[in-house]
């Protein structure tokens, strides 16, 4: 079928039983809601649309339609993700397995309506798992994959998909679909909630707002249980990457599909002296080019990320530990720091005892293009590098104008 | 203490009065109103259990345990940020005999739009347990007036089937009585002190109930605890209306109005007597009517009290009563008057 991104992902909701659908429009992911609009309008699904007045009600409606025990789903870019923010951390404390798109836009001001990472980054700190797609198929792919990482008993933690804007969000392609029946049971048919060993029943009881055994939920913790609790969240994450690698070989079995090992995808690096390591939609056209150098016998590698959180430390590490050069591309930045990709990257690379090489290049700010170009002449600028051995400065822009 | 319980009560006979409240799936309940003091006593048991943090002389409590008298089965509440909030769930330990849920301050309606959609859901595929789940939210005033109004706003508009109870103490209490958009004119508080220019608040109290009533949704009412028969009667008709519903509660605080603890439902008697705060209700059918002890007052003028009945309990006032502000009394007067008058224009079972 060909579709755009944000159609795709409006297919993959459409088919995953969602029960709650709360959104507020924001460029570039209006087309999910209006194309899900459309299914609610044609009674293709028996969804509750909620055309919230913000995302910030988006988010908090997300959360108590999960709290009852519903599959709840939203979308949202650049300021609305900023707006929800606040929202973002209750849903993963109270541990919601809410799934939202979104899909990546930069941030204000100036106001710019095209891509970057921007947004994603803003909730890297709230406790949700981060998953990158890097084209269309992969964010229908990932959305349904998503539902059955979030409800998981072992994560229970809510899931961000992330979809480039316009690169994805707007770009037709070509893609399989699986039959809503596949779907469903690749789902386990509507969501199940969670049981729980609460001390006054004593039975398990649901994880829900649930009128049979009564619960609380956001209660306030002082300092005798707060950080307890945030601990647990935190644990929460650690059995994300087993999860993710589950349901990426069910998938596999499934269609044919997989993307790695669900957390990351190496290309060429066994024997790769510079080694790119990135996110998103750039990761195809690095990859074309890598491809292309490869020809020409110049030693270089990918390694597209596909999970930013948690963050796969380890993983990185055994992909990236061979390597002499690493060049960290980002959609980002952290004014009067690194990007926020480096210093993950930096942070799991420091306690090897022959570290490669690390530089950031920022690249593709606003929706600026990565063309193929740009990309062949920083990796051969990389070579040169390595045969002097001195990388500074360490922080560089790709295809910005002095 | 063992609670004799009536058979449509959803608890077992002899157990103890705080219980959870249980609605086992599939069983038919439908629990009717009570007004019997006695029968009350002995049968209900509110959803806000003992042991709760707030303080001696809140109205809150009273407000959310007279409402859930009026609960008619299973119902899950949505709490804002605030006294009642904090006070009522600081965990390990919980108040709430029934599902709560506190999601942030501003989003309380959001969230129970969240739980509506659902309710409905799980309904239309056929996975509610429950004939009806009712969704019932607790709101201060900072949380409906002003932080968390456009939640509340758009809620309304998308016409969610949840009641929202504001129970209104005029201010922020929770965080030390600072002003809010629901605090009277010329109150003192700690936002809006009586200094040697200015004399409390300067701003009047924003209309809230009149702006849900603008929304056109199926019910409105205002209330007070004092006045809890017809509080009770209209918790009941907000969770019956289909769609949103919404009631504002005086909720008077000791603490921030400054009045003595036992006073807490003299105080709001007294708002309605001096029609400070008139007890009404409206719905799309009937338009404004007057309810309760304000009908009376409709019906015999003489029973109306002047503003300074309300006033001389409160500390929050005192300045008011002293000589040189007369004019600010004389003031308050007048805007109560007028207020009232437009409201018996207004109401369909004002004698004309």
């Amino acid at each position: 079928m060909t579709v755009n991104g944000d159609e795709a992902v409006a297919y993959a909701v459409k088919q995953s039983l969602v029960d709650v659908v709360a959104a507020y429009p924001i460029t570039p992911q209006t087309i999910i809601v209006e194309k899900f609009s459309e299914f609610v309008a044609d009674g293709e699904v028996k969804t509750e649309f909620v055309p919230v007045e913000s995302e910030h009600s988006a988010m908090s409606a997300c959360v108590g339609a999960a709290a009852a025990g519903a599959r709840a789903f939203t979308a949202t870019s650049s300021q609305g993700l900023a707006l929800m923010v606040e929202i973002l951390y209750i849903a993963s404390a109270l541990r919601l397995p809410i799934v939202m798109a979104v899909v990546n836009r930069a941030l204000s001001a100036p106001i710019n309506i095209h891509n970057d990472h921007s947004d994603a980054y803003l909730m890297r700190d709230s406790g949700w798992i981060q998953l990158f797609a890097e084209n269309v198929q992969e964010a229908y792919d990932t959305t349904i994959q998503a539902f059955k990482i979030a409800e998981d008993e072992r994560v229970l933690l809510p899931v961000a998909v992330n979809l480039d804007g316009f690169f994805l969000s707007h770009t037709l392609e070509n893609i399989y679909m699986l039959p809503d029946e596949v779907v469903h049971e690749f789902l386990g048919g509507y969501r199940k909630v969670s049981k729980v060993k609460v001390d006054y029943f004593d039975e398990e009881v649901p994880l829900a707002l649930n009128p049979a055994r009564p619960l609380s939920f956001g209660n306030l913790d002082l300092y005798d249980y707060y950080f307890e609790h945030k601990v647990q969240q935190v644990e929460a994450m650690k059995s994300v990457p087993e999860v993710v690698r589950e349901v990426n070989e069910e998938w596999f079995k499934l269609t044919g599909r997989r993307y790695g090992d669900g957390i990351l995808d190496p290309f060429e690096v066994e024997d790769a002296d510079v080694v790119l390591v990135g996110m998103g939609s750039g990761v195809g056209t690095m990859r074309s080019v890598v491809r292309r150098l490869r020809k020409e016998g110049l030693k270089v590698g990918l390694v597209k990320l596909r999970m930013f959180r948690p963050f796969p430390f380890k993983e990185v590490v055994e992909v990236l530990k061979n390597a002499k050069v690493v060049a960290v591309m980002e959609k980002g930045v952290s004014p009067g720091s690194y990007g926020p990709l480096f210093l993950e990257v930096n942070t799991a690379l420091y306690d090897l005892k022959s570290r490669p090489a690390l530089v950031n290049y920022v690249y593709g700010l606003g929706g600026r293009d990565l063309v193929p170009d740009l990309v062949e002449g920083m990796i051969r600028g990389l070579f040169k590098e390595l045969e002097k051995g001195v990388f500074e400065p360490k922080l560089r822009y790709l295809g910005v104008r002095e | 203490m063992v609670v004799k319980t009536l058979p449509e009560f959803p608890v077992k006979k002899g157990e103890p009065a705080y219980k959870l409240w249980l609605f086992e799936p599939g069983q038919k309940v439908e629990m009717p109103l009570v007004f019997n003091l006695r029968q009350l006593a002995e049968t209900r048991r509110p959803a806000l259990l003992p042991g709760h943090r707030l303080c001696a002389g809140c109205a809150a409590p009273i407000v959310v345990k007279l409402a859930s008298f009026a609960f008619r089965g299973p119902t899950i509440v949505v709490t804002a940020t605030g006294c009642l909030e904090v006070s009522t769930t600081i965990f390990p330990y919980t108040s709430w005999a029934v599902p709560w849920i506190h999601n942030a301050f501003e989003n309380a309606a959001a969230t129970a739009s969240g739980i509506a959609a659902a309710v409905e859901a799980m309904k239309k595929t056929g996975r509610l347990p429950y004939e009806h789940v009712d969704v019932v939210v607790f709101a201060g005033d900072g949380g409906t007036f002003d932080i968390g109004f456009q939640a509340l706003s758009g809620a309304a508009e998308r016409g969610h089937d949840f009641l929202y109870i504001l129970y209104d103490n005029e201010a922020y209490m929770n965080t030390g009585i600072q002003r809010s958009g629901g605090t009277p004119k010329y109150a003192w508080t700690t936002t809006s002190p009586v200094g040697s220019v200015l004399p409390g608040k300067m701003e009047n109290k924003k209309p809230i109930a009149e702006i849900m009533v603008a929304h056109r949704i199926p019910y409105v009412a205002t209330a007070t605890p004092a006045h809890w028969m017809d509080f009770m009667k209209k918790v009941r008709k907000g969770i019956e209306v289909k769609g949103p519903a919404f009631i504002h509660a005086l909720s008077s605080c000791d603490r921030g109005w400054r009045h003595d603890t036992a006073l807490t439902l003299e105080v709001t008697r007294r708002a309605v007597d001096t029609c400070y705060f008139p007890l009404w209700e409206w719905t799309p059918e009937t338009g404004y009517v007057l309810t309760d002890r304000s009908l009376a007052i409709a019906r015999n003028p003489k029973l109306k009290q002047p503003i300074e009945k309300y006033l001389e309990l409160q500390g929050r006032f005192r300045h008011l009563l002293k000589p040189e502000n007369k004019h600010l009394v004389k003031e308050l007067q007048e805007l109560v008057d007028a207020a009232w008058e437009e409201l018996l224009r207004k109401a369909s079972n004002a004698p004309r």
